[in-house]
């Protein structure tokens, strides 16, 4: 069992994602996360999606997901080179007495605090879910109010495209709700 | 020039060369049924249930190889389809579902007769729609029509809210799809063609286990050419029956759970299995631990995610089948394979699976072999579920494509009559037998209405038991014959369909067979036989729930030698 990460573009239409969500959980795969957001190609989303699995299941997740119609392209980047980042928001409990040690340590992992309150700091970090493991476990000792992840994001380095598509955007529809995007991150 | 939503459905449909649609109408749908009438050449047949609409759209898919139409209204009509999608769905059948849906402004409201049908069916059909502007209702239907065909088939949903009916727009039917990054893989790789033939060349003891891909895929005679140029024996899934002719030397019947003794035996002694087109399906593998010991496993099918889903293969071919056996053919060497030939065939006489029983009572296996003797092969079977399918499977010898009928994936009881209505309508010059179990012809018996109604000239066998036949089968065997709930006290079906005024007779007796069922197929109009059969029969050879292949189960009175 190792954690895989699949990339996929898709149509960015209304349930898209409820589609792809209903898939894993009918072929009991687990999700450990999913990201989405808009794609370089209007019309189109980006999926990041980590799995756990041995390589034989993750290749049927793959497949599965290669069969749905709004599904455009899907590729198994696990073990190519690549980039990726997760985000995190952490809200610490902060008192004047621990304000400056809390700096040091955002300092050290290159975060930001991008909040002050009276009694709390808002702590934001970029990087690899083990770096925002270790900053999340330091700031467990002045008292975690919240967090918030976005799960992985992810690219291949250097110049490959692995998910490069031809064709035309196909015709846009019309969103079902108007209630906002069709877009959750970790699900 | 602008159309409504309706007469833009229409227009697609007839572009899509649509003829029949089986359906019931409801308020959400009733624009559609009123703009109906403006288009002659769109035929409705109106059944008494949507599941027997959506079964009859498969049926009529099946018979045709065409894709087939079911409508419905929201909410409770479009609920009802569900079996019948399911159905399609696990047996890749090219089926298109209309449903009705409340009017835009109510959606997400609770409105009356509103239910998500979309997100029902996500999991049961390749693909859904939910169309919110009548200027997209073309474009929508060309693709549900190109998704519902493509590749491997399946059923494709259109939910139309009452008022996108209502609406106006331009029409202008697409001439292509387009759809990103779905261009279904046809020829098989060359250099995995290659590996396939070198192991089939080389191999001593090679088995094809055909699928209804083949059928599908219209590869009849290129599997035939490949059986007969490598001297390959052939055995079939339950739905891959007719993809090869069972009258031929090398066809060696259905393989699984009721599979042929000599089939299974074929498979566990294999030294390589040529798959094409099926997809390892619990029925036909039996223990998938226990499955084709001592092969090597090739395996075409144009899904790719059904490569390696539930057995390991050694060379993984995606492709529609004869496009690749065409491929394959050229590189087959000849051989003879006399022994290994003949060693099935020693084994189809130690075990000859489908011997009928010399007895003075009715047996269900009788009737149906006489539907043979008499239709001499010369019809299209439609099944229910249960032990008459399995006998239907065994006891009628299947030359022809798409000649057997039956939902082998949902296994839905009620599948026989409707999809039997949408196999005749398909096929009217053909002679159709629907062979119905007592239990499951309850479960649509209503369609015997619709059948009058549009003089479906169907003739009707129906397997008496009184009993829910192949669930007491089970607790006989496994469950110490204690009968919960599966004794029936069924109705008297000859006063039933004389009551739908259609022609019936029951026969209690043997020596009534032959003579009802001449009778039957001299009658003008359809006609219905109730068979009293032997109420305690079971279906041979059986391979225990759990068990591997080899573990075969025949006929008690005889020696049980599982190899
Ligand atoms: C809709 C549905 N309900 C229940 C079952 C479970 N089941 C499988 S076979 C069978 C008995 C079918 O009885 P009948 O139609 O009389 O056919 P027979 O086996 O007697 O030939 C049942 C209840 C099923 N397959 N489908």
């Amino acid at each position: 069992m190792a954690k895989h990460t699949l990339i996929a573009l898709v149509e960015d239409k209304p349930g898209v994602l409820n589609r792809v969500a209903s898939l894993f959980r009918r072929r009991g795969f687990n999700i450990e996360s999913i990201a989405v957001g808009h794609a370089e190609l209007p019309g189109l989303s980006r999926m990041t999606i980590v799995v756990d699995g041995t390589a034989a299941l993750v290749e049927q997740v793959r497949k599965h997901l290669d069969k749905l119609i709004d599904v455009v392209k899907v590729t198994d980047i696990t073990d190519d080179n690549t980039v990726a980042r997760e985000l995190a928001l952490i809200k610490v409990k902060a008192t004047p007495s621990t304000r400056s040690e809390l700096i040091q340590i955002v300092d050290i992992f290159r975060a930001n605090i991008v909040d002050v309150a009276s009694d709390s700091v808002t702590v934001e970090v970029t990087g690899d879910e083990d770096k925002i493991d270790s900053l999340f476990r330091l700031l467990k000792g002045f008292g975690i109010r919240e967090i918030a992840r976005t799960g992985r994001i992810a690219m291949t380095r250097g110049a490959a495209r692995p998910l490069v598509v031809e064709g035309k955007p196909q015709r846009e529809a019309p969103r079902r709700r108007a209630k906002g995007p069709d877009v959750i991150s970790n699900l | 020039m602008k159309l409504t939503g309706a007469q833009i459905l229409c227009e697609s449909l007839i572009k899509e060369k649509v003829e029949v649609m089986f359906g019931v109408p409801g308020g959400a749908v009733l624009p559609f049924y009123d703009a109906m009438p403006q288009y002659p050449q769109l035929r409705h047949i109106l059944v008494r249930h949507e599941q027997g609409a959506a079964h009859a759209a498969d049926g009529y898919a099946r018979a045709l190889g065409r894709v087939g139409v079911c409508v419905a209204t929201s909410g409770p009509g479009a609920t009802n389809l569900v079996t019948g999608i399911a159905a399609a769905h696990l047996d890749s059948s090219p089926v298109v579902a209309i449903t009705g849906q409340v009017a835009r402004p109510f959606i997400g409201k609770d409105a009356f007769q509103e239910i998500d049908i979309t997100g029902i069916t996500l999991p049961i059909t390749k693909h859904n729609y939910l169309v919110m502007r009548a200027e997209d209702l073309a474009t929508v239907v060309k693709e549900a029509f190109h998704i519902a065909r493509e590749g491997r088939p399946g059923p494709v949903l259109i939910d139309i809210p009452r008022d996108v009916f209502i609406e106006e727009a331009e029409f202008r039917y697409p001439d292509r799809v387009n759809l990103r990054g779905r261009r279904p893989t046809l020829n098989g790789h060359p250099a995995q063609v290659k590996k396939a033939a070198k192991l089939i060349n080389e191999a001593k003891r090679p088995l094809i286990i055909a699928g209804r891909g083949v059928i599908i895929s219209g590869a009849f005679a290129q599997l035939k050419e490949l059986a007969e140029k490598g001297q390959i024996p052939v055995v079939t899934t339950l739905l891959g029956i007719g993809s090869f002719p069972e009258s031929h030397v090398l066809s060696f019947g259905m393989l699984g759970m009721h599979g042929m003794a000599y089939a299974n035996m074929a498979v566990n002694a294999a030294d390589l299995i040529i798959a094409i087109g099926m997809r390892f399906d619990d029925r036909a593998t039996a223990k998938v631990s226990g499955f084709a010991p001592h092969a090597q496993v090739v395996h075409i099918d144009i899904d790719p995610a059904e490569i390696g889903k539930n057995v390991r293969v050694d060379v993984p071919i995606v492709g529609d089948v004869a496009h690749v056996l065409k491929a394959l053919n050229e590189q087959v060497a000849p051989q003879n394979r006399v022994e290994w030939v003949s060693q099935i065939e020693e084994w189809r006489r130690e075990h000859p699976s489908t011997i009928i029983r010399e007895t003075e009572s009715l047996l269900p296996q009788y009737v149906i072999r006489q539907i043979y003797e008499i239709t001499q092969g010369n019809a299209i079977i439609v099944t229910g579920v249960g032990q008459h399918q399995m006998w239907s499977a065994h006891h009628f010898q299947y030359d022809r494509p798409n000649s057997l009928i039956s939902a082998g994936g949902l296994g839905p009881m009620g599948f026989e009559l409707p999809a039997a209505i949408g196999a005749k309508v398909a096929r009217p010059e053909e002679t159709v037998w629907c062979i119905a179990g007592d239990g499951g012809f309850q479960m649509t018996i209503q369609e015997l209405a619709t059948v009058a109604q549009e003089n479906v000239t169907l003739k009707i066998a129906i397997i008496n038991n009184r009993f829910l036949g192949m669930v007491r089968q089970w607790q006989q065997l496994f469950y110490q014959r204690r009968y919960v709930a599966t004794p029936l006290a069924g109705p008297d079906f000859v006063k039933v369909a004389e009551a739908y005024g259609i022609a019936a007779i029951k026969v209690t007796d043997r020596l009534q067979v032959i003579p009802a069922i001449q009778r039957a197929m001299e009658h003008e109009g359809p006609f219905l036989i109730d068979f009293v059969v032997e109420p305690e029969e079971n279906v041979y050879p059986m391979v225990p729930p759990g068990a591997a292949l080899a573990e075969i189960m025949e006929e008690p009175r005889e020696e049980v030698r599982a190899r």
